[in-house]
């Protein structure tokens, strides 16, 4: 019994490991082949070789490796006290070194890398902190309040959110255009403040906020504005971390809007940015590696770092009904 | 007699309804601007999209109606036909596949220690926060005919070199197949976190009935799971018939209509061609298929109850 108990536990084992590797091995692939050498100069082959396109493709930085052998020999020269020999192979190195970061530098020098990050970055603030203000605001009246239309408008809020957002994708570029705000930040800023499944959570989340709570604000004279600012909206934390945690990862990784709206290049969000790189650079897989890291380093540590908030936003938009 | 008193009864509850309003205005204040937004971006575009599928769009002149043109248009394409077959292959094979597979991988990992629980939640689910954009770069990389990881690993294997993408009969393939590699994280953690909350007490009745652990998993867990079952195979579905960014950063829906989507086309037609009439009213059919089957879905998997 308790030995065949030991090997279903190393079969799941094995099992939920090969899927691990099958899953995490794309993200692998993005930063080992950002980091590959594409033209260093062989000594066997006596030519610039690029590791990139290698047939069978090199399955970690070989840099790494290069860079290594090329230190010991550096130092074995050191110690026989041959100068030029040392001298070399501490060029190598370097070579090395500036090779394996090239795809990062021509990214930030040649395209407009720092700019798409920004970008990125100050829309996904902007929109975050404005989704959490305006869904908690309507989330908690929809929830604690009683007055004619409530349930009309959280009815209807609720039914778009069955409706593909590619319905309307034409009128709102109509819109957009005719607003004039075509190629500005606004075209994303201001959809992206109106999306409403931020309300349906919060309000989800709001009902389990007591009663009590709010009325003995009232009796002691708070106004309706203190009452959400300083009771609702402390007690509301958790899930404002979830919807919070969400809609900046949405923001950051949307991408069929922003193409059709953004057309100059300082104006690029990072998935535009990285569209554009690669119709540029077709073949070329440092680079398009490289930018594909930087896009994807942000939210991998988001995620390490707010784990717990991640579940609990599932399991809060997902599980209860 | 009567119809007086119901005027009165319903003069008296329209100022009721006044009072009320005005008693509450700090809630109509709290929710205005959320409701200009929502109504300005969601709910007029929404209905203007239904108005623009009927009418031809024009950029000088102004609109004309077209009655049901654009619904004849979009049913007599080809590209459209192709689109629709190649999204319903997609999401056939790659819903069930990826529910089921969550769910095993889900009940793998519940049976482990709190730390590779977590270490293999973060694994599954670390590909989904991570952007299609990137995930489909990366794809179209290992899919390279010359020198991508694939065509080197199906070498081991003793099999030629595949131009996954770049032929008619691959390409959709390797787009499903991608699509199932990709773990269902959201999937995953949702059947966590519900097997979590199944009562104990139920397994243990089970036990003593003399159940095994793959009985009590197909008798016990499977059942109690329906709700997030249906939750998720709504939500991948609905995720399914919008596939857009792997088409068109891999493929851009060729070879020929060989990768075309609902979405890619809706794209292509509204944005590149810009016949707006044209796209709103394939816009307007994704939804409408996207509602049928939302709503036959739940019906099918909830009827046990």
């Amino acid at each position: 019994m308790k030995k065949r108990f030991k090997v279903n536990k190393l079969i799941t084992y094995l099992l939920l490991s090969v899927a691990a590797v099958i899953s995490l091995l794309p993200l692998y692939w993005v930063f080992s082949t950002s980091l590959q050498l594409k033209s260093f100069q062989d000594e066997e082959l006596e030519r610039p070789t690029s590791y990139v396109n290698a047939n069978p493709p090199k399955m970690y930085p070989i840099g790494i490796s290069e860079y290594l052998e090329h230190w010991g020999k550096a130092r074995d020269a050191e110690k026989a006290g041959d100068a030029e020999q040392e001298a070399y192979h501490r060029e190598v190195m370097s070579t090395i070194v500036s090779d394996t970061f090239s795809g990062f530098k021509s990214l930030f020098q040649k395209n407009q890398m720092g700019m798409w990050f920004f970008n990125s970055l100050y829309i996904g603030i902007v929109v975050t902190i404005g989704i959490l203000l305006l869904d908690s605001m309507a989330g908690y009246v929809l929830a604690k309040k009683r007055f004619p239309g409530r349930n009309l408008i959280f009815w209807l809020i609720i039914s778009t959110m069955m409706i593909p957002s590619q319905v309307t994708l034409v009128p709102m570029f109509i819109m957009i255009r005719d607003l004039g705000l075509m190629d500005t930040h606004w075209a994303l800023i201001l959809p992206d403040l109106s999306m409403v499944f931020g309300v349906f959570l919060m309000r989800q989340f709001m009902l389990s906020i007591p009663d009590e709570l709010i009325e003995a604000a009232k009796i002691d004279g708070a106004s309706e504005w203190k009452t959400y600012w300083k009771i609702v909206l402390p007690l509301a934390r958790p899930g404002l971390a979830a919807l919070g945690i969400f809609t900046f990862m949405n923001v950051w990784n949307s991408f069929l809007w922003p193409i059709i709206v953004l057309n100059s290049a300082k104006l690029y969000t990072l998935p535009v940015g990285l569209k554009t790189l690669q119709d540029a650079n077709l073949a070329d897989f440092k680079l398009l590696m490289s930018g594909a890291a930087i896009a994807a380093i942000p939210m991998i540590i988001v995620f390490l770092i707010f784990q717990r908030h991640f579940v609990k936003g599932l399991t809060l938009g997902g599980v209860k009904e | 007699m009567q119809l007086s008193a119901r005027f009165k009864n319903a003069g008296e509850s329209l100022k009721r309804t006044g009072k009320q309003m005005r008693k509450n205005y700090a809630a109509y204040l709290f929710l205005l601007p959320k409701l200009i937004l929502f109504t300005l971006f969601i709910a007029i575009p929404v209905v203007w999209a239904f108005l623009l599928s009927f009418q031809e769009y024009r950029i000088v002149e102004s609109n004309t109606f077209a009655g049901i043109d654009n619904y004849m248009k979009v049913f007599e394409s080809e590209a459209f036909r192709e689109a629709l077959v190649n999204t319903t292959i997609y999401t056939v094979v790659t819903v069930p596949f990826n529910v089921i597979t969550a769910l095993i991988a889900a009940s793998l990992i519940h049976s482990l220690g709190k730390f590779a629980q977590n270490f293999f939640r973060a694994a599954f689910y670390l590909p989904t926060v991570t952007s299609m954009v990137i995930i489909a770069m990366v794809w179209r990389w290992m899919y390279n005919y010359e020198f991508g990881l694939f065509n080197h690993v199906i070498g081991w294997f003793g099999m030629e070199p595949i131009n996954w993408l770049g032929q008619t009969d691959s390409a959709l393939w390797a787009i499903i197949i991608m699509q199932m590699l990709i773990p269902f994280g959201v999937g995953i953690i949702l059947y966590m976190a519900s097997m979590s909350s199944i009562s104990d007490s139920l397994y243990e009745a089970a036990t003593i009935d003399g159940a095994n652990a793959f009985q009590k998993w197909l008798k016990i867990t499977i059942p109690m799971l329906t709700p997030s079952t249906v939750y998720l195979t709504l939500l991948s579905t609905i995720g399914s018939f919008q596939v857009f960014t792997q088409i068109i950063l891999m493929t851009g829906g060729g070879p020929g209509y060989a990768t075309e989507t609902l979405v890619h086309l809706i794209y292509k037609t509204g944005f590149r061609d810009f016949e707006f009439g044209l796209a709103a009213a394939q816009s307007v059919v994704l939804f409408v298929i996207i509602f049928i089957i939302s709503v036959l879905q739940y019906k099918v998997l909830n009827r046990n109850k």
